[in-house]
């Protein structure tokens, strides 16, 4: 899988092309700004982009830009973007498009390298990876006036959590250590109660659920 | 033939020379004259109405009325006020700075009348006024008689004395003119007239050097602005280095103490990788720990210092980025072409988040609206919550630290709260876009 890297502290740089190249990815290039960011995306077509939102020279959200700007001339391109701060409305505007393949994570979450790599597959694979910063943000915000929030029993809440980042029934089933079929219940619960309708696929279910707590705002 | 070509040069030249001052005198005279006709025209009435209406209106504040139309009117004698500041400058090349302490649009009438009374700059016009409608009348009107009565003069001489006389003789000035030869004595009195009339566009000036003496700062004022700046930069100063104490302290305690705690734990893992794998492993991850809690310390500091989105993309954005952290409903509303300096984007961003807080905490409200929009060189930001209502600045509602903060940028902050709500608080920081 061929990545292109885009983070302007050389020691992240660093770091990052050494952690995916232990996983077997293939660094097609790494930059360190924006304009070559731009040029890499166009010229090496790779399979996803890691991108840092903060690049030279503005040093404003110039990356976040550029994967914005990669996502419009390819739909569903995939993108993960990394930040040392997470904003829902960045996280809204990433997932504005409607379409896959987005992840939008704290740069500690790189400390987890099992887990960061599954973000990076996952987006790849067309799925999404939301913080979990983003997701308590957004669960915070609706808890205060959500009666259908309300209802879902703490256990649901935590799955819920879970598949709002992205995550799929087996490896939320992983993490909270019980059998898959468990986790496809509480998920038919969840979507029962929030009164979403239910899919087999699994980003499409990501993105309601996603879209359902960000609504209204 | 160069000759009298060359002489009737020089003619021309001479003629140019000589009536070309008188000519622009007479003109610099007759326009004198033309500007103090419209100054007469306008002064009297003007300042006669401004100044009844300002007395009536302001007589009738406690009855209620007042409340209503002093703004109107106020503002109408400073629109007034300032085109005469304008005529000053462009006639009289006279410069008269003008400087009302601003008034915060959106508030309620009562804070504006407030805050208008509050301020010299009014009684200042209310003396103006008084002034303008008697001797800024004099010095307006001589302009003009310097010009038109010696020609008058002239014109008696030359034979108007026979229609105006009609009806037992005519005065002009002490000549009683009753036939030709008093004419001529009121011709020769014009003449002696005429002497003083190249001194009209110096009474003009003087008119614009009254208006100046009396609608101009004082040096009251100015101490009063002196004062003023002095105490915002104290409270700029004092905010700063407690700023930075807080800092300080946060960093000492947290980021830094966890990151000793982690080399210490490093160093014990070290040790203990041969003899003891199963414990060098979980003091790993509880190192790994150490390091997310001190990224998480540290950013939570660098968004109190300065807020990532801020530097990201500016004030609209970052106003937008924290209306989302609200666990209320929130409406952001931004009308602005282009971004404040920083330290201005810094304090607004800040005193909305002040004035956030202080909604969510006291208000009880249950939606939030946010407007931001630049006009007229001012920044202006409304909070709008429908909560109970009785937020006041004081009362240990933060709201005074905000209005601190603002007035380091000459920034005014306006509370409309009544009992029951709605609350709105408007803020207004001068400042240009780029």
């Amino acid at each position: 899988m061929r990545v292109v890297l885009a983070e302007d502290l050389f020691l992240l740089r660093d770091g990052l092309v050494r952690l995916l190249e232990a996983y077997d990815f293939e660094i097609a290039a790494a930059v360190e700004s924006g304009p070559e960011l731009a040029r890499a995306l166009a010229e090496l077509d790779p399979d996803v982009a890691v991108v840092d939102v903060r690049l030279p020279p503005t040093h404003t959200d110039e990356g976040l830009q550029c994967a914005l700007r990669a996502r419009r001339d390819r739909p569903g391109f995939p993108v993960l973007v990394l930040s040392q701060h997470v904003e829902q409305l960045y996280a809204r505007e990433l997932l504005a498009d409607g379409s896959g393949g987005v992840g939008y994570l704290l740069k500690d979450r790189v400390f987890d390298a099992e887990q960061f790599v599954d973000a990076v597959r996952r987006v790849a694979a067309g799925g999404t990876a939301m913080d979990p910063q983003v997701i308590q943000q957004l669960l915070s915000r609706r808890a205060a006036d959500d009666r259908p929030l309300a209802r879902l029993t703490p256990r649901e809440r935590e799955v819920l959590e879970l598949m709002a980042q992205g995550r799929s029934n087996a490896a939320i089933a992983g993490q909270l250590v019980v059998t898959e079929r468990a986790i496809a219940k509480h998920t038919s619960n969840i979507f029962a109660k929030l009164d979403l309708e239910v899919s087999d696929d699994d980003n499409r279910r990501v993105l309601a659920v996603l879209a359902y707590l960000d609504q209204g705002r | 033939m160069t000759l009298p070509r060359r002489s009737a040069r020089l003619f021309a030249m001479n003629t140019n020379t000589k009536s070309g001052p008188l000519a622009t005198r007479a003109r610099a005279v007759a326009v004198a004259a033309g500007r103090g006709f419209v100054l007469t025209l306008v002064s009297l009435p003007g300042a006669v109405l401004g100044f009844t209406l300002s007395l009536l209106s302001i007589a009738l504040v406690p009855l209620g009325i007042g409340v209503l139309t002093t703004p109107w009117v106020l503002t109408r004698v400073r629109a007034f006020a300032d085109w005469r500041r304008a005529l000053a400058q462009r006639w009289g090349g006279i410069p008269i700075p003008s400087a009302y302490r601003p008034v915060p649009e959106g508030a309620n009438p009562w804070s504006r009348t407030y805050a208008m009374l509050r301020d010299p700059a009014t009684w200042r016009d209310l003396r103006w006024l008084q002034v303008d409608m008697t001797a800024g009348y004099v010095t307006a009107l001589l302009p003009v008689v310097l010009f038109v009565y010696p020609l008058e003069g002239l014109a008696v001489a030359a034979g108007l004395w026979r229609p105006l006389s009609t009806w037992g003789g005519y005065w002009y000035g002490f000549v009683h003119v009753t036939d030709q030869s008093s004419a001529f004595g009121a011709g020769a009195l014009a003449l002696v007239l005429l002497t003083l009339t190249p001194l009209a566009p110096r009474m003009l000036a003087t008119h614009f050097q009254l208006t100046r003496a009396v609608l101009g700062a004082s040096q009251a004022e100015l101490a009063e602005r002196v004062r003023v700046l002095t105490e915002t930069r104290r409270d700029a100063v004092d905010t700063s280095a407690a700023e930075l104490r807080r800092i300080e302290r946060d960093l000492h305690d947290g980021a830094q103490a966890r990151l000793v705690a982690m080399g210490m734990d490093l160093g014990t893992i070290e040790m203990l990788m041969d003899k003891d794998p199963a414990q060098a492993k979980q003091l790993l991850s509880q190192a790994r720990q150490s390091s997310v809690d001190a990224l998480a310390e540290l950013r939570e500091l660098v968004r109190g210092i300065h807020p990532p989105v801020l530097a990201e993309r500016g004030l609209g954005d970052a106003v937008r980025a924290l209306a989302l952290r609200l666990p209320l409903p929130t409406e952001v509303t931004v009308e602005l072409d282009g971004r404040a300096e920083a330290p201005v984007e810094s304090a607004a961003y800040f005193a909305v988040s002040e004035v956030l807080t202080n909604a969510v905490k006291h208000s009880g409200a249950d939606r939030v609206w946010i407007d931001l929009h630049h006009a007229e060189g001012r920044l202006r930001v409304t909070v709008t919550d429908n909560g109970k209502g009785g937020a006041a600045i004081g009362a240990g509602s933060g709201l005074a630290g905000v209005e601190r903060r603002l007035g380091t940028f000459d920034g005014v902050l306006a509370v409309s709260s009544p009992a029951g709500g709605p609350t709105m608080v408007t803020m207004e920081i001068p400042c240009a876009l780029s």
